[in-house]
């Protein structure tokens, strides 16, 4: 019986990189789940926007650092991401001004407006390759570790390591801050409020002299930065890659889902639901349970419920469970 | 009979385009566009029926193609005995009782009273189920995979004809398309949407990550075909006799011949299917669809069980999906799970359906063929593009790259295609009558 190792295994290989990508996920689903609320369709361009913006996001951080600036210990990516994140924004507003506006003001059936999203992702997928390529980009810089696993092994004497990398952290507080000023945004501000009175009854809204235009506008910038975000973040933790991207869109989709679409609550604890699960589920448990049990009852197989390469099946797996069983959601948002 | 004679135009300006290709390029080139076309036309013709009879949003063909795929190697490919005797009914007995333990678990949440008891049986139901089902399959596919790693470590298939394989395909498709339909069916259509990406990304994960299935990422190769091997025929002196009358060399010939084949057979099962569905479509059945995809409500005021019709919808355009699968991978002689890409195979059939027309046949088939040939000659077009635009700039980074980013012009023109049909002409090319 060895707690403590087994706990700090746990929070190595479980626990901290769950929390950094379950923030990533969460980011993304509220993006997803806010189009979702005001523009009233699954938007399947979000995973290309979060690309796209990606890939703008590291053009600027190329451009600054071949100029020399850098931000310090943090990655330049965190000084570029406003600039990604407005180019980000000019390429969706033009997409909406072009192809949505005219679906909204014809009243098109939500599931056409799904498929128009699908001509969008083509064309954001090979805008963005065209811009940045499909290769595999690792542009983290600054600091890799806030503390490493020989460090903590020598501070506590434990046998087990526990490695926390800045990127990890970054995730973290970026997004607890981009939560933070988004709800605070739709609670106090007025236009965040018709946002939500927009979500909640399109045409009482109407009626009492919101713009919807407005509304569509500030949505798309705010379910964009966020998106960019979220792939920044998530491109800093892992890395970089357009096809990666278009993958993301299932994870963020079932985030979403499970928390209730359109509810912003819902998309950040769907986000960490789905995260944690896929983690858990496809971690090799074989080294906490060794320190947990006795010697001679050590398991001799890896304890991996299931194979890595599965996690896809993990998010659907829960996404299938929740619609059977609550297709509400856990936080009561659109229904059949 | 005025608009007959504009969809005739409209083939045959697509028959033109292959034409064209054929002197300008070559005619390998063309039949190789045309057999893919064909069977592309063919997986239109399945989406179409889910989405243009009924309604059904599935965006998870890439799953329906692949498992195609597999019944190809599970039928056709040779026996390997050791490997199966090694674990095959283990493995066989380890999937029925997972599937076991799952009915188990539905019996048991549908029976019991609702409560924690509820929950709690089930949830033990699914762990020891998952645990019994770990503890068979784990040694037997261990033992399937040690013999013969590096040329088969497989199940391997029965050594059927591969013809065969197409009808199996179709039923595998259909199983899974059931199990799909019976969860997601009924929900609002983008959940039916996301759940079938990912039912199809989950496929492909099983088909790369099981080797003891389809080897796997290790591919399998040399799969049997329905038609003669090009060296045979080069071999044959009446074949090399023939190819001299009609002034070919062999070579060629012997290739464009093995083509032909193949266009031949696919021919014959996209026609079986078109009038097929024409008569469906025209049936009582189709006039009943179409009811419950315009006015769902007032199909079911009129007693119309539209769960039920969407599921069958949904299986029998699946299952066409999954016959055209099953034809891919007889066309390439290999099954290659990396090179599964829902762009290419989801996708893709969709722009060909929306842009043939949802609803029409004939629209799905036109699509099908038109998309297709855009998809292979966007990319050689977009170069010659490209090396026209840069050919005044002098040589640079920027001139490579913008030679190098006409591989990434075939995403570009399918988005643009899309939004401008969809925008301008939402009911394609062949209108639904």
């Amino acid at each position: 019986m060895d707690i403590l190792n087994a706990l700090v295994t746990f929070l190595n290989f479980v626990f901290v990189p769950g929390l950094a990508y379950g923030a990533q996920l969460a980011l993304g689903a509220l993006g997803a789940t806010l189009v979702f609320g005001i523009l009233r369709f699954s938007n399947f361009a979000h995973g290309d926007t979060m690309a796209f913006g990606t890939a703008m996001t590291i053009l600027v951080t190329w451009g600054l650092q071949s100029v020399g600036i850098t931000a310090g210990f943090l990655p330049t990516a965190l000084i570029a991401l406003p600039f990604g994140i407005a180019l980000a924004s000019l390429l969706v507003l033009g997409t909406d001004r072009v192809v949505y506006r005219y679906y909204r003001k014809v009243k098109a059936p939500s599931v056409w407006l799904v498929m128009v999203s699908l001509g969008v992702m083509f064309i954001m997928n090979g805008v963005t390759r065209f811009v940045i390529g499909v290769d595999e980009i690792n542009f983290a810089d600054g600091v890799r570790f806030v503390i490493t696993a020989g460090e903590f092994r020598t501070m506590t004497g434990l046998q087990e390591g526990l490695a926390i990398r800045s990127t990890q952290v970054i995730t973290v507080v970026t997004a607890a801050a981009a939560v933070a000023a988004l709800f605070w945004f739709l609670g106090y501000t007025r236009t965040g409020k018709s946002m939500r009175a927009f979500s909640d009854n399109e045409d009482l809204a109407l009626l009492s002299g919101i713009n919807p235009e407005k509304v569509v506008m500030v949505t798309w910038i705010i379910a964009t930065a966020l998106a960019t975000t979220a792939g920044v973040l998530y491109g800093l933790d892992k890395s970089f890659k357009a096809f990666t991207y278009f993958q993301l869109l299932l994870p963020i989709f079932a985030a979403a889902v499970v928390g209730g679409l359109g509810s912003p609550l819902g998309a950040i604890a769907g986000g960490f639901v789905i995260a944690f699960s896929e983690v858990t589920v496809t971690y090799a448990w074989k080294k906490v349970l060794t320190y947990l049990v006795p010697a001679d009852m050590a398991p001799d197989t890896l304890v991996q419920l299931m194979g890595t390469d599965y996690k896809f099946a993990v998010s659907f797996a829960i996404l299938v469970i929740v619609l059977l069983f609550k297709p509400t959601g856990l936080f009561k948002g659109a229904s059949s | 009979m005025t608009i007959p004679m504009r969809n005739l135009a409209l083939f045959a300006v697509v028959a033109a385009l292959f034409v064209v290709t054929g002197f300008v390029q070559s005619w390998n080139v063309t039949l190789q566009i045309l057999n893919l076309g064909l069977v592309s036309a063919i997986m239109a013709l399945g989406v179409n029926m889910q989405w243009g009879y009924a309604g059904l949003f599935n965006i998870g063909m890439m799953g329906f193609v692949a498992l195609g795929g597999l019944a190809v190697v599970l039928v056709s490919s040779p026996v390997q005995s050791a490997n199966w005797n090694a674990g095959g009914p283990g493995i066989l007995l380890a999937l029925v009782l997972g599937a076991l333990s799952v009915i188990a678990a539905v019996l048991v949440w549908q029976k019991m009273p609702r409560g924690r008891a509820r929950g709690l049986a089930v949830a033990l139901v699914i762990v020891v189920g998952f645990l019994i089902y770990r503890a068979v399959f784990d040694p037997s596919v261990a033992a399937v995979e040690a013999i013969n790693p590096a040329g088969a470590g497989n199940i391997g298939g029965l050594g059927l004809p591969v013809l065969l394989a197409w009808p199996v395909g179709g039923a595998l498709a259909a199983g899974a398309a059931w199990l799909i339909g019976k969860t997601a069916l009924g929900l609002r259509s983008d959940y039916l949407a996301i759940a079938t990406l990912g039912i199809s990304e989950i496929v492909i994960a099983v088909l790369k990550n099981e080797d003891w299935l389809a080897r796997g990422v290790k591919n399998v190769t040399g799969l049997p075909r329905p038609v003669p091997y090009e060296v045979d025929l080069q071999r044959d002196p009446g074949f090399i006799a023939w190819a001299a009358d009609w002034g070919l060399d062999p070579m060629t010939a012997s290739s464009v011949v093995v083509k032909l084949c193949y266009a031949g057979l696919f021919m014959v099962v996209l026609l079986v299917l078109v009038w097929a569905l024409e008569m469906a479509l025209k049936s009582p059945w189709g006039r009943m669809m179409r009811a419950i995809r315009d006015n769902e409500v007032s199909a079911e005021a009129m007693g119309k069980d539209v769960t039920r019709r969407h599921l069958q919808v949904f299986v029998l355009g699946s299952a066409i999906v999954g016959i055209a699968g099953a034809m891919i991978t007889t066309l390439d002689g290999q099954l290659t799970p990396g090179t599964y890409n829902p762009l290419r195979f989801t996708f893709l059939i969709w722009v060909m359906v929306i842009v043939g027309g949802s609803g029409s046949n004939w629209g799905a088939v036109l699509g099908g063929f038109l998309i297709w040939w855009l998809w292979v000659m966007v990319e050689p077009m977009g170069l010659w593009v490209m090396e026209i635009v840069t050919s005044g700039m002098p040589e640079g980074a920027l001139k490579a790259r913008l030679i190098e980013s006409a591989a990434h012009m075939r995403l570009l023109t399918m988005g643009v295609v899309l939004l401008v049909v969809m925008r301008f002409s939402p009911r394609g090319l062949i209108p639904e009558k």
